[in-house]
């Protein structure tokens, strides 16, 4: 054939391309069941909620369940915890967020804001210290709230982070008071 | 070097045979026997082989370990004491392989250091240099992930801290972290594909190792002297000589290797990880194993925020950081001279570097509080000033000592003093014996 019956583009360049296309679609959609299968599965997804008994917990006392492979701590507060987590500056606060699952995304870490209209004295939430994970000392540090022993990230009594390399407030997560002596987690 | 005639010559009528269908005996040949190596190496320039060894010897007590280890939560730690208390011979392959991971951590930090003193990564070997980096990078996931198995309260909370730097990065961290492992916490998927992947690096380890020593025989190995092989006397043959120098090194170190096998076990360990893992209690103070200590202490250095980025992801990125500059380095020294010995200033730097290392992981496994913290962070500041402007500076501002003008010259410089009167060949031979 001669130079002038081939136009540009012509129908080998459009074949070149859909193929390398094809290929590159087909290689991701393979790939995808490879890095899917890495995810957390149906039965780690399973064990989402948790029921917990708090009729033993009187106030200053508090426990810990699993929840989610992480330990959730439950704490009746004592009046002077709750005092004490009313009277902090917002403005101190490392993380000004409420990192409280229950409420909208931007609301402020005021004492309330931890808790649960009605249950102020109590505190749930996942007791992973938001640095890189360990579980922090109760009622330790200076703070009086929680004190996490491998980086030495403070917390006070509504679990706000005050010190240390930690980033973020612990997290409230979705829990419910099924009746006054039963907490749904998740 | 390489490109040197071959001189392999079949004595028999099947190496002949084999020579003339796949030459892996020629290959051999050329590569290990006649290959020329500098004459002028000293002991420093054994840990290749070193590594090498090691290398062989972690995949061997590897797969027989294997063979007795169960990759479940439920089972790890009991099959690992199974190990330990039942299996023929089982306490000596563990303890070779725990603290056979130690010392390639030992022979592969030498190796860097020498390669960081007689400036071995300057061109034209970059690209060897950043296999060597790669084959590091590769390490230190397969020693974390190995050290996860046991199941122990440091396998579990290691892998929690390490597994919670993903979570730094903004937006996709938290689905990363996930997808690490298998879950909202360390628990059994991520035991299992850690097993997985354990046994997986070593033999990708290997195959860059490949590569890492196919740029070295194209480009030839440095030397102390830094300088190019320029003729023949400046080279001997790889048998006998680097063979019995190499042979000679690896049983020094392997004598070493084995006063801790048998009389130090788990001096290097830690006490922790003989209890098992409990997802509800952090140990009272969480380290690393020791080699991993230096980027420990780096990442809790970065206790404020920078701008936008927060302490946490800041500490992460510092620690990448320290790590991800090694491969730089053949661009950011910008010196024309290769060895320290030429280099005053900067052979004072490469100590001050050398012992800021050392104190950087000290202060690893020294809890983050008080004055350790701001000792981390001049420490850390230092690690970076070394490579991000000492490196790049001295190359412009240092005057080099005078440079001989062939290894074989600087080799009969050295041997002036003592052994006057020797032919020059004689005098040459006993250095490298010596």
């Amino acid at each position: 054939m001669s130079a002038t019956d081939i136009q540009d583009p012509n129908r080998r360049d459009f074949l070149y391309v859909a193929t390398g296309m094809a290929a590159v679609v087909g290689a991701g959609a393979a790939a995808w069941p490879f890095i899917d299968q890495m995810r957390p599965d149906a039965s780690t997804l399973a064990l989402a909620s948790v029921e917990v008994d708090v009729s033993s917990l009187t106030p200053g006392t508090s426990l810990v369940v699993k929840w989610r492979g992480k330990p959730v701590v439950v704490r009746n507060r004592t009046e002077q915890e709750m005092k004490d987590g009313e009277a902090v500056n917002l403005a101190e606060l490392k993380d000004p967020l409420a990192r409280n699952a229950n409420l909208p995304a931007d609301a402020p870490a005021t004492d309330a804001n931890r808790t649960m209209p009605g249950k102020e004295a109590w505190i749930v939430m996942v007791q992973v210290c938001t640095h890189l994970g360990c579980i922090p000392l109760g009622q330790e540090g200076e703070f009086g709230g929680w004190f996490c022993p491998c980086h030495g990230s403070t917390y006070d009594t509504a679990g706000r982070v005050r010190g240390g390399p930690a980033p973020e407030n612990m997290s409230v997560p979705v829990f419910q008071f099924i009746s006054d002596t039963k907490i749904r987690i998740g | 070097m390489s490109e040197g005639h071959s001189t392999y010559t079949p004595k028999t009528g099947i190496g002949r045979w084999v020579d003339a269908r796949m030459p892996l005996p020629r290959l051999v040949y050329d590569s290990f026997v006649a290959y020329p190596v500098p004459r002028n190496l000293n002991y420093a320039w054994t840990f290749g082989g070193i590594l090498a060894l090691m290398l062989g010897a972690q995949i061997l007590t590897g797969i027989v370990l294997a063979m007795h280890y169960a990759a479940d939560s439920s089972l790890a730690f009991d099959s690992v004491e199974k190990i330990m208390r039942d299996v023929n011979s089982g306490w000596l392959l563990r303890y070779l392989h725990s603290n056979g991971a130690s010392f390639f951590f030992v022979a592969v930090y030498i190796h860097i250091f020498r390669g960081l003193y007689y400036g071995s990564y300057k061109a034209p070997r970059e690209l060897l240099w950043i296999l060597g980096c790669i084959i590091y990078l590769l390490m230190m996931a397969t020693g974390f992930m190995g050290y996860v198995l046991p199941w122990g309260q440091m396998s579990f909370w290691g892998a929690t801290v390490i597994t919670g730097f993903f979570s730094a990065i903004p937006l996709v961290g938290e689905w990363i972290q996930q997808l690490l492992l298998g879950g909202f916490a360390v628990d059994n998927p991520t035991l299992n594909r850690f097993f997985s992947l354990h046994y997986l690096l070593p033999f990708m380890i290997a195959g860059v190792v490949v590569l890492h020593i196919w740029a070295l025989h194209v480009v030839g190995q440095s030397n102390p002297t830094g300088i190019e092989v320029k003729s023949k006397t400046d080279t001997v043959a790889f048998t006998p000589y680097a063979t019995i120098k190499d042979a000679f090194g690896m049983l020094v170190f392997l004598f070493v290797f084995a006063y801790f096998v048998f009389y130090l076990p788990n001096f290097l360990g830690h006490p922790d990880n003989y209890v098992v893992a409990d997802p509800l209690k952090t140990p009272a103070h969480i380290v690393p194993e020791w080699y991993f200590l230096p980027f420990y202490a780096i990442l809790r250095a970065i206790t404020f925020n920078i701008g936008p980025i927060n302490s946490k992801l800041g500490g992460v990125l510092a620690m990448f950081g320290s790590i991800a500059v090694l491969f730089l380095v053949p661009w950011l020294d910008t010196s024309k001279v290769r060895s320290a010995v030429y280099r005053p200033w900067y052979k004072l730097f490469f100590w001050l570097f050398v012992i800021d290392a050392v104190l950087l992981g000290w202060l690893g496994s020294q809890p983050a509080e008080g004055s350790y913290v701001f000792m981390a962070q001049m420490a850390t500041l230092f690690y970076f000033a070394f490579f991000l402007v000492v490196l790049p500076v001295l190359g412009l501002v240092e005057t080099p000592r005078r440079l001989p003008n062939s290894i074989t010259e600087a080799v009969l410089e050295k041997n002036k003093g003592g052994g006057g009167g020797h032919p020059a060949r004689a005098t040459a031979a006993a250095e490298i014996k010596g």
